[in-house]
């Protein structure tokens, strides 16, 4: 009998951790008449973005997967999209989408209903009516072991690879243990230790398919003939003491823990159940976690030694940190101090517990501290030209 | 990497191959502080300030050879480096996600 814990059942078996009515623009023109409905609707949260318009192919391709996945990551319980009218995104696709996880979608365009006001007006009644549903659903017992979280990393600083990145592997291996999904990605931030997680891939196909996106990465970056330091690793990384991309990166990895790598996926790709998988993703906060969420996350555990106050619109991001001096500074935007493992007063198994029980009250229903705050943010990795 | 870190070390040294220590706190130029090895509890002399976080030699590193931190290349010494130096961007660089020596090469 698997352990459980208090959520929301969804009508395809997927488990959320939060109720959320998200508010999606399908394109930039719709972002504004999107905000201003989620300031009528309080606990609605909507995720304007700079897309959906004036792309082709891949690129085209990846803003719908970005916007489909995060539609149906499981904390969202229902779904408001908001066409303009005109743009490469098609409304009536990403609803059908939404709605083969079987939650409720509306969709309808600013032209055809006559402009900004009529749009928040009409937009405003879907949603309130939309919420009030949402807001009769109940928790119940749901397993653990349907539980995806995602291991992140930014603002790194050396006590990132020393204490709190090693700290969250231990975490990462007990929800692996309780049979749970974990997700690393960050391709940039495996550059120079991506032998150490290719020998872990379960079959040489996996193992050949993490080799093949770090070099389709590193070429992107040759192309530009630029050197990647001061980018990542980024002033700050360098003040904080990280000399080298390798450098950060070997104190990266250890943040996924040891178990063996059952599969490489792309951007937005839905994790799969059980085990450790890796995403291609950059290594820019928002654009990886907003993938990361889009894949189907949970939750997502971040380690940070610079300290950084993101969250995201639709899972709740966990701020653990190896720096006592900045948690002390910054408390307002970090949940878990791990700075004590680097003092030897605790060992990396009891920062690891801290993690993990941090892990399962926030599945229970424990708000982050960017949660508070309110934090919203969303990001699209793009990957071809604006026409 | 797993490491075990005990209580009084001022930095900390991650794998028997490793030329630098991390620093557990801020070192000033001169101190002499301690580290632990495989061997036990050793010391060495700092010649340059250290911030919390940053790197110092413990082994000697020649001039475009690799430098090591948790068993593995972090990148390659610029110029020599000796025993109680500040390691960082002046005196080694990475070796990946060098765009810049590309199109050098091609020229």
């Amino acid at each position: 009998m698997a352990r459980t814990f208090m959520g929301y059942e969804r009508a395809n078996g997927d488990i959320g951790i939060r109720n959320h009515l998200l508010i999606i623009p399908t394109v930039i023109c719709s972002n504004q008449v999107c905000s201003r409905i989620m300031q009528l609707v309080p606990g609605a949260v909507a995720i304007p973005h700079q897309h959906g318009c004036s792309q082709i192919g891949s690129d085209k391709a990846r803003t719908f997967d970005m916007l489909a996945g995060t539609g149906k990551n499981p904390n969202v319980g229902a779904v408001l999209i908001i066409s303009l009218g005109c743009e490469v995104v098609d409304p009536i696709a990403l609803a059908e989408e939404i709605r083969s996880t079987g939650k409720p979608v509306e969709v309808f365009d600013i032209q055809s209903v006559g402009g900004s006001v009529k749009a928040i007006s009409h937009g405003a009644e879907l949603a309130k009516r939309l919420m009030a549903d949402l807001a009769k659903q109940e928790k119940v017992p749901v397993p653990l072991n349907k539980l995806k979280v995602a291991v992140k990393c930014g603002g790194s600083d050396a006590t990132s690879g020393l204490a709190s990145n090693p700290a969250l592997g231990a975490a990462a291996d007990s929800l692996i243990a309780a049979g749970g999904s974990i997700v690393i990605g960050e391709t940039t931030e495996i550059i120079g230790a991506e032998h150490l997680l290719a020998e872990r891939c379960v079959t040489a196909e996996i193992s050949d398919k993490l080799y093949y996106i770090v070099d389709r990465f590193e070429k992107e970056v040759e192309r530009m003939g630029a050197d990647m330091r001061g980018g990542n690793p980024s002033p700050g990384n360098i003040a904080g003491g990280l000399s080298t991309i390798e450098e950060k990166s070997l104190g990266c990895i250890s943040k996924c823990g040891k178990a063996p790598i059952q599969g490489v996926i792309e951007y937005a790709e839905r994790i799969p159940d059980h085990g450790l998988y890796f995403m291609d993703s950059p290594g820019n906060d928002i654009e990886c976690v907003s993938g990361m969420a889009a894949g189907g996350a949970h939750i997502v555990c971040f380690t940070t030694g610079r300290g950084t106050p993101t969250g995201a619109a639709v899972v709740p991001v966990i701020k653990i940190t190896g720096n006592k001096m900045m948690f002390q500074r910054m408390e307002d935007n970090m949940d878990i101090d791990v700075s004590d493992m680097l003092d030897g007063s605790a060992s990396l198994e009891q920062a690891g517990e801290r993690i993990w029980q941090e892990i399962v009250d926030v599945a229970e229903g424990k708000w982050t501290k960017a949660e508070v705050l309110g934090h919203t943010e969303f990001s699209i990795n793009r990957i071809g030209p604006s026409l | 990497m797993d490491h075990i870190i005990t209580t009084g070390a001022d930095a900390l040294y991650m794998d028997e191959r490793d030329h630098v220590v991390t620093a557990l706190r801020e070192i000033m130029a001169g101190e002499t502080i301690t580290y632990r090895n495989g061997a036990g509890s050793q010391n060495v002399t700092v010649s340059n300030d250290i911030p919390f976080g940053h790197k110092v030699a413990v082994a000697a590193v020649e001039i475009g050879a690799d430098v090591r931190k948790y068993g593995e290349v972090i990148g390659r010494a610029v110029t020599p480096i000796a025993v109680g130096q500040h390691v960082h961007v002046h005196n080694i660089e990475g070796i990946r996600g060098r765009g810049d020596l590309g199109a050098k090469e091609k020229n």
